[in-house]
């Protein structure tokens, strides 16, 4: 059911400047593949196969293994983002409050899965851990705004707000 | 050592406004501009001094706002709020009541901190500085006597000595395991001289804790200190933090702390003008839980997959990139220069027989003040839960406690008075922990919490060994089957024996301790786990393919409004007549328990 967005591969060329300024950073510290895959996807969003090869060749380690760092990392995605990044707290004290309930709710309204995004390139929906607001559980964020204290029934308002 | 000598900003008032995680996420970061322009309208700007600090504990009741001299406890201040507190108390001298913390009032007074219920069983050792200076401000670290210990063991004491004080100190280790720290660092010590690595685990796994996190927003100096005479201890001239990329705020605030401390020469060539140098950098994680193990953390620092690998060898005789490395946790490091300071004699004192000091807790879960304590080892859970916790919210009865996260366990309410130490959590089948303490009350469904905490490990093992890999898996799968009410008794028989294996075989502490909050559910909670296999009865309400949705029929008024809302149409009923909910079609969304206006519906 899930309908995800399958934009392809468009970087610009001060996006390809930016990422040369990073591998030139990186390129002669030792273990420094994660700090750059880091910063390349701060500037891409996410980090498709082209972009893994621009790196596979700026700082001269082999695309399997770089493949296999990024699939081995959580935080790094081979899929774009939504426009609007919903996350939902799963972490020990949220789920006890029922964030459960809460993503239920958001993945039907949205109508996608975890990890997915819109097919209209709107919303992406990711499960975190903790994000040290426990006080506020259940959490939700889009983007940088932060929603404390939730129940099933405010995600509709919520996301009514993200609408352009 | 060449720099500035420096004071502390005069002025008649200061405001704290934490800028912990929390409570910038309740909204405090707004709080500080706003103090600038009512200040400056009020025209005592140069009067007050607005600080930005760290976490004050209390995370439930952010934005938090304190102001001294009277120490007056402003909680959930709005940024409408400020104008009042500037108007009103700054300006006129006059305390806002309305906006105190509740508990901080005693009748016309207003009580001193250590005396609300929150603080007074509390002691704060690694949060000592957590919420009284301002983290990105070395001047005001050092006017708490920061750096000085390491000033004292670079200039009188031989590396020898300063592991001898952390030895006769007893400190165990806060990142789970309780290894004494002192026997870590004399291993490396005594490797030969070369290079040689200090590390620090700042990778805070467990999915519902953020001690390390505020400790390293709110006084990040202090780790960074213990580093470098960790450092001088070993023999080492070269560290790295390895830090999660979730934590941005920590993230800013070392690299912050990171270059004051190289300006002022307490990091990098000749510190205080001895030949000791010590160089620090920060590493990403990128959000893997098994990153959190020694030897996978390594690995990752190195910039690889984060997969453990058997020990020995143990990485203090080949660590990163082969040479000798010590990692020790964030809290852990935050006690080194306090016990330097006040010397090994006062942390005995401090805790129970085997275990000294304080552990920092991350309260959380179904409880009034969630938020961060540090108390004593030996403190009770009651004394957590109930004195400085505030007890259940909604009047609802304690269940259980669970500690160490996912590879934890639960303290049921029989065992509520059990102190908490790492000996006493052992014997009782949970642990420590990295200081995750989650509270669940009758709501709260513990064959769900097993779940949840088994989900977690599937999604998280790394797949280099087939127990942790397949086993976790196939336990996930018998524990889905019975919160969906298919399970049978033999299921349970099944299950603990596959958690036994998977203890026993797997290869990191990841796989070992994964089956732990299913073995210390099964332990104290075993009837619910009954009730679900052979009652198909879910008895704390949660596990949605148990529930049914009954309505009572003395108390329908035949509305007709539940119909209305169901979704797929499973009631129906005469207007003015009880209505009935079809269980075949249900799908159990809870809506008609929500929309009836006569409660006269509910799960069963
Ligand atoms: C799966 C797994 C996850 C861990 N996560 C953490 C963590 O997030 N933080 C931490 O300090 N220690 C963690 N540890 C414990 C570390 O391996 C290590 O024992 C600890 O950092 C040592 O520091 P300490 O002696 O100061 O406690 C984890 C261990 C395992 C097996
Ligand atoms: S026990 Fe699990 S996490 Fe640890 S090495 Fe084995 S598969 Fe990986
Ligand atoms: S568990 Fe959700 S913010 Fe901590």
């Amino acid at each position: 059911m899930s309908a995800t967005c399958s934009i392809p591969f468009n970087g610009t060329p001060e996006q390809e400047k930016k990422l040369n300024t990073v591998i030139e950073k990186y390129k002669d510290v030792s273990g420094s593949l994660i700090s750059v895959l880091h910063e390349a996807q701060e500037i891409y969003g996410y980090l498709p196969i082209e972009v893994q090869k621009m790196v596979s060749e700026g700082i001269n380690v082999p695309l399997a293994e770089i493949y296999g760092v990024v699939s081995f990392y959580s935080q790094f995605t081979i899929k774009p983002k939504g426009k609007y990044k919903v996350a939902v707290c799963l972490g020990t004290a949220c789920y006890v409050k029922g964030a459960g309930e809460i993503i239920d709710r958001i993945k039907t309204r949205l109508g996608i899965e975890e990890g997915d995004c819109s097919a209209d390139g709107k919303f992406s929906l990711d499960a975190t851990r903790c994000i040290g607001a426990c006080g506020l559980a259940p959490v939700v964020t889009v983007n940088d705004d932060v929603y404390g204290r939730l129940v099933p029934d405010d995600i509709d308002g919520i996301l009514d707000k993200y609408t352009d | 050592m060449e720099r500035e000598v420096i004071t502390m900003k005069l002025a008649r008032s200061h405001v704290l406004v934490c800028g912990g995680t929390g409570c910038t996420s309740s909204g405090s970061e707004k709080l500080l501009p706003e103090f600038d322009i009512q200040l400056e309208k009020a025209g005592i700007k140069n009067e007050v001094s607005v600080v930005k600090t760290g976490c004050f504990g209390l995370c439930a009741l952010g934005p938090i706002v304190i102001v001294y001299p009277e120490g007056a406890f402003y909680s959930m201040v709005k940024i409408e709020d400020v104008k009042t507190i500037v108007t009103e108390h700054l300006l006129k001298g006059r305390i806002v009541k309305e906006l105190l913390y509740d508990d901080s009032i005693d009748g016309a007074a207003i009580k001193p901190l250590k005396d609300v219920d929150f603080y007074k069983k509390q002691l704060r050792i690694a949060l000592k500085n957590c919420g009284v200076i301002d983290p990105e401000e070395i001047d005001e670290y050092i006017a708490f006597d920061g750096y000085k210990a390491l000033g004292r063991v670079l200039t009188e004491m031989e590396p020898k000595q300063v592991i001898d004080i952390i030895k006769q100190s007893k400190l165990r280790g806060r990142g789970g395991a309780g290894f004494p720290t002192a026997i870590k660092w004399e291993f490396a010590a005594n490797q030969p001289e070369g290079k040689k690595y200090v590390c620090c685990n700042a990778d805070e796994g467990d999915p519902g804790a953020f001690m390390d996190r505020s400790v390293l927003e709110g006084d990040p100096h202090s780790v960074i200190e213990a580093m470098a005479i960790a450092a001088y201890a070993i023999g080492s001239d070269e560290g790295y933090i390895y830090i999660r990329a979730e934590y941005p705020i920590a993230v800013r605030r070392l690299n912050i702390a990171i270059e004051q401390a190289k300006k002022y020469g307490l990091l990098g060539k000749n510190i205080f003008g001895t030949d000791f140098s010590f160089d620090l950098s920060l590493r990403l994680g990128a959000g893997a839980f098994v990153c959190g193990e020694e030897t996978a953390l390594i690995t990752s620092i190195e910039g690889k997959r984060g997969e453990p690998r058997p020990r020995p060898p143990f990485p203090a005789v080949e660590g990163l990139w082969g040479k000798p490395t010590i990692l020790n946790n964030v809290e852990t490091y935050a006690n080194i220069p306090q016990i330097i300071l006040n010397g090994a004699e006062w942390f005995l004192g401090i805790g129970t027989e085997k275990s000294k000091g304080t552990k920092v807790f991350a309260l959380g879960g179904k409880i009034n003040n969630t938020g961060l304590v540090e108390v004593p080892m030996g403190t009770t859970l009651r004394e957590i839960v109930e004195e400085i916790g505030g007890g259940i919210p909604n009047g609802k009865k304690f269940k259980a406690a669970q500690t160490g996260g996912p590879s934890g366990g639960c303290i049921p309410t029989e065992l509520i008075d059990t102190p908490i130490d790492y000996d006493s959590l052992i014997e009782i089948g949970a642990m420590m922990g990295s200081g995750g303490l989650i509270v669940m009350d009758e709501d709260s469904c513990m064959v769900d919490i097993a779940k949840f905490f088994l989900k977690f490990t599937v999604d998280e093992s790394c797949g280099k060994c087939v127990p942790c890999r397949i086993g976790t898996k196939r336990m996930l799968e018998i524990l889905e089957k019975i919160t969906s009410g298919k399970g049978t008794v033999e299921d349970i028989e099944n299950l603990k024996k596959l958690a036994g294996s998977v203890k026993s075989s797997s290869l990191c502490g990841l796989g070992q301790t994964a089956p732990n909050p299913v073995l210390s559910t099964l332990k104290y909670f075993e009837d619910e786990y009954m009730a679900h296999v052979i009652e198909k009865r879910c008895p704390a309400g949660v596990c949605k393919d148990l529930l049914r949705y009954i309505i009572d029929k003395e108390k329908c008024k035949g509305c007709g409004i539940c119909a209305k809302h169901c979704p797929v149409t499973a009631i129906s009923g005469e207007l003015k007549k009880p209505y009935e909910i079809d269980q075949q079609m249900c799908i159990k969304c809870g809506v008609c328990e929500i929309k009836c206006p006569f409660k006269a519906i509910s799960r069963k």
